[in-house]
């Protein structure tokens, strides 16, 4: 194919939008993204496809396999286009029923329709419902409305002219200062300034460099780097390119994870088209800049997010971290020059170039400028993925894009930033969304994972759960996190077990200032901040389950009798039908109770219970 | 091809070995690629017996303490042989506050498994997972390539036994 000029792209993308005005054609945007396809989304655009052409409406509708849509909860979904017409939870078999009623007789359907949990009234339109009203996409502005797979579809929505602006029209000098007026921190968590970063690194002589995107998202409850990859792959190449004639680079890395294989088709796709273009390459834009991009596959290693330990993984070593200085702007991957930022960060570059740092700077806080991309988990009505601007309250996160608790179940707190993170309670949920106000109630921004916790949660338990992580992951390099979270996961076993003494919590609290002074690299110095902040918000839930041995959320198996209590029990029968082990007695209409022999403790009859008569 | 003669090994047919040559050939003499051949090779033959990791390192012309290295350090990597369908579940934060605990222990006492083990008519691999990033159906199981989402402790076995 012919290789693109300025002038080519512009025409091109002309061409494109005016097509697309004319034709008069309405898509059908199916949601496409890991979450859906696990419930089924690529039955339900099969069974699309067949019966828009079975009622002969071809030329009127087009079908469109998009990026995550975002709210993965009430997936597979399906949004009308342009009316904005929002429907969750599509089985093949509503297809026909449908086409027929929506596309055909223009009516709404009904069932089919978003639900609000706390009003119960249908919300036909996209825009309307609270989870999307809220929010502000900059970094997501063509998830769930371009086909992830088609190139043209992103040159329609004004793509790659932020590639073309940087490398025709500006000098590395102006792009850095751009993207430092842009107040741009990096979104991989630590929040360290982008424009800097970059800076660093176009003042180291060398003749090789290399531009490295982190896509090896490990903490648990972060989903945002997978679904911009599935859902927008070229603004993450765009920001790249960007980034190489910044710093004078020629190679890049997407370092991904192995686990996100939609994701690596999809930006492999991407790179092959934007090469067959001649948007990546050799003089790219007749530009005469030259960059090439390659995918390297991460092999299950959570240290490896770490900067240095990833760059030793694409050097096909063990991925340790090693000591810095000299920092990778210096010395890095293959001991040349090297900038890693995060697919997030590379994912808002282009619009910063096209837009200009100021109009970046616009929105957000006095020190976090932007928005963030979050995604929602745990105990939340609306889970999913979800764009704010910096300065939003984590209230707002939680109540107004998230829909609240389900069950009527009370909020009990947030936890921020994954295993290196911590948990924010009811009292600091006014906190804004800032990289410096998260830190100061003990937690960090962290990559983007919010995950919601009510009640019924034990916090000692969560602790042990992200030490276990820790201590599991820890690479082994150095002692204090070698041997630090093997003790403060025995510590915390010990507790949750109904072993623990006073002391033990005195233990904690010490071994976890050694471990942050101490440790190598960023995974060990902030392996304390779950048990710290724990202990911060929740010490009493340490002290109940020292001092009474008592686990005050029912979590901790040890701690838990295993007893109904006949004064709360109705003799409904629930935790008869629903015991694995055939260890609740029970009879109509009488009181149940638990046959210490048979039961195996899974805690499946304490979920059960709506009566809290289990003890 | 890296050797004229290969090792006898009673999981690696005449097949695999040529699969196998071809990958090393491909990267030989690309350096930091000991991991992507490991990675392809094990796709081949369903894990890295002793064996075949010399013959890599041997291909790849590193030495076997390098390439076993590697392949001990990276969580994607066994050593050995595995059962007909893998069980990934997963252990993130999110599918833990929604209760994959309880979803674990049923199949551990269903079938006689331990995280990590092998079930012994090899039919399970029951492997304890970091996040999937599919939050959203929490919590989640993996069987195979199936994404299994909103699997509740009730009817997570159901779910297993359509797997022969």
């Amino acid at each position: 194919m012919e290789k693109l000029t300025f002038e080519g792209l512009q025409q091109r993308q002309k061409a494109l939008s005016e097509k697309a005005a004319s034709a008069h054609v309405s898509q059908l945007l199916i949601c496409g993204g890991t979450g859906c396809h696990a419930t089924g989304s690529i039955k339900v655009i099969d069974a699309m496809k067949e019966e828009i052409r079975k009622q002969g409406l071809t030329d009127k509708y087009e079908v469109v396999e998009t990026g995550c849509n975002g709210f993965c909860a009430m997936g597979p979904i399906l949004v009308v286009h342009p009316e904005g017409v929002f429907y969750q939870k599509l089985k093949a078999d509503d297809v026909p029923a449908l086409v027929q009623e929506h596309l055909i007789d223009g009516k709404h359907v009904e069932k089919l329709l978003y639900k609000d949990p706390n009003t119960k009234k249908r919300i036909p339109l996209q825009d309307d419902i609270p989870f999307f009203s809220h929010q502000m996409p900059r970094v997501l502005r063509n998830k769930g409305l371009i086909d992830p797979e088609s190139i043209d579809d992103y040159i329609r929505r004004d793509g790659y002219l932020g590639t073309a602006k940087a490398l025709l029209e500006m000098t590395p000098e102006a792009i850095i200062g751009e993207v430092k007026t842009s107040g741009l921190r990096g979104r991989g968590g630590a929040g360290f300034p982008t424009g800097l970063k970059w800076e660093f690194a176009s003042k180291s002589p060398s003749e090789v460099k290399y531009v490295l995107c982190n896509a090896d998202e490990g903490d648990p409850g972060a989903f945002m780097d997978r679904s911009i990859l599935e859902a927008d792959p070229h603004a993450v190449i765009e920001g790249m390119i960007i980034a190489a004639k910044a710093i004078n680079a020629h190679q890049g890395y997407v370092y991904a994870r192995t686990e996100y294989p939609l994701a690596i088709r999809r930006l492999q796709k991407a790179i092959d088209q934007a090469k067959e273009l001649g948007l990546m390459g050799e003089n790219i834009l007749d530009s005469g800049f030259d960059f090439e991009l390659e995918i390297y596959q991460g092999a299950g290693a959570f240290v490896c997010g770490e900067e240095t330990a990833l760059m030793r993984s694409i050097e096909g070593k063990r991925g340790m971290p090693r000591p810095r200085p000299p920092f990778p702007a210096h010395k890095g991957l293959w001991e040349k020059p090297t900038i890693l930022n995060n697919v997030e960060s590379f994912a808002n570059v282009a619009q910063i170039i096209v837009n200009g740092g100021q109009w970046y700077a616009s929105v957000g806080t006095e020190k976090s400028k932007g928005t963030k991309v979050f995604a929602i988990s745990g105990d939340v009505n609306n889970i999913g993925l979800v764009e704010v601007p910096m300065g939003a309250s984590l209230r707002s996160i939680v109540y107004d894009v998230g829909g609240g608790i389900p069950k009527k179940k009370k909020f009990k707190a947030v936890q921020l930033g994954g295993p290196s993170g911590g948990c924010i309670p009811e009292q600091y949920l006014d906190t804004p969304v800032d990289y410096d106000e998260i830190a100061k109630v003990g937690a960090i921004m962290g990559s983007g994972g919010v995950i919601v916790m009510d009640e019924d949660t034990c916090m000692v338990d969560m602790a042990r759960f992200f030490m276990d992580f820790i201590q599991d992951e820890s690479c082994g390099k150095c002692t204090p996190c070698r041997e630090g979270t093997r003790r403060f996961l025995q510590l915390l076993e010990k507790i949750c077990d109904g072993k623990g003494i006073p002391e033990d919590i005195d233990a904690l609290e010490e071994m976890a200032v050694v471990i942050k002074d101490t440790a190598l690299c960023g995974l060990g110095q902030t392996a304390p901040n779950p048990v710290l902040s724990t202990l911060r918000y929740f010490r009493d839930e340490y002290e109940a389950h020292v001092l009474e041995k008592r686990c005050p959320a029912k979590r901790c198996v040890n701690l838990l009798k295993f007893e109904i209590d006949p004064d709360n029990c109705t003799g409904c029968g629930m935790c008869f039908k629903a015991c694995p082990a055939d260890a609740v007695i029970w009879k109509k209409k009488e009181k149940a109770v638990i046959d210490k022999e048979k039961c195996v403790k899974c805690l499946t009859c304490f979920a059960k219970c709506k009566f809290d008569a289990i003890n | 091809m890296a050797y004229s003669t290969h090792p006898q090994h009673p999981d690696i047919d005449n097949e695999m070995w040529a699969s196998i040559d071809e990958i090393i050939g491909r990267y030989r003499h690309k350096a930091g690629s000991v991991i992507a051949a490991l990675r392809e090779c094990q796709n081949v033959v369903g894990y890295l017996p002793p064996l075949l990791m010399d013959y890599i390192g041997r291909g790849l012309n590193l030495p076997p303490s390098d390439v076993y290295g590697v392949a001990s350090f990276y969580a994607l990597f066994s050593m050995e042989p595995k059962g007909r369908h893998t069980i990934k579940v997963c252990m993130g934060t999110a599918c833990y506050v929604k209760g994959i605990k309880e979803v674990m222990s049923r199949i551990t006492n269903a079938y006689h498994l331990e995280e990590g083990g092998t079930s012994l008519d090899r039919r399970f691999s029951l492997e304890a997972v970091r996040c999937l990033g599919a939050c959203g159906l929490a919590p989640v199981m993996v069987v195979d390539a199936d994404t299994h989402g909103d699997v509740k402790s009730d009817k997570v076995l159901d779910i297993i036994e359509t797997y022969e």
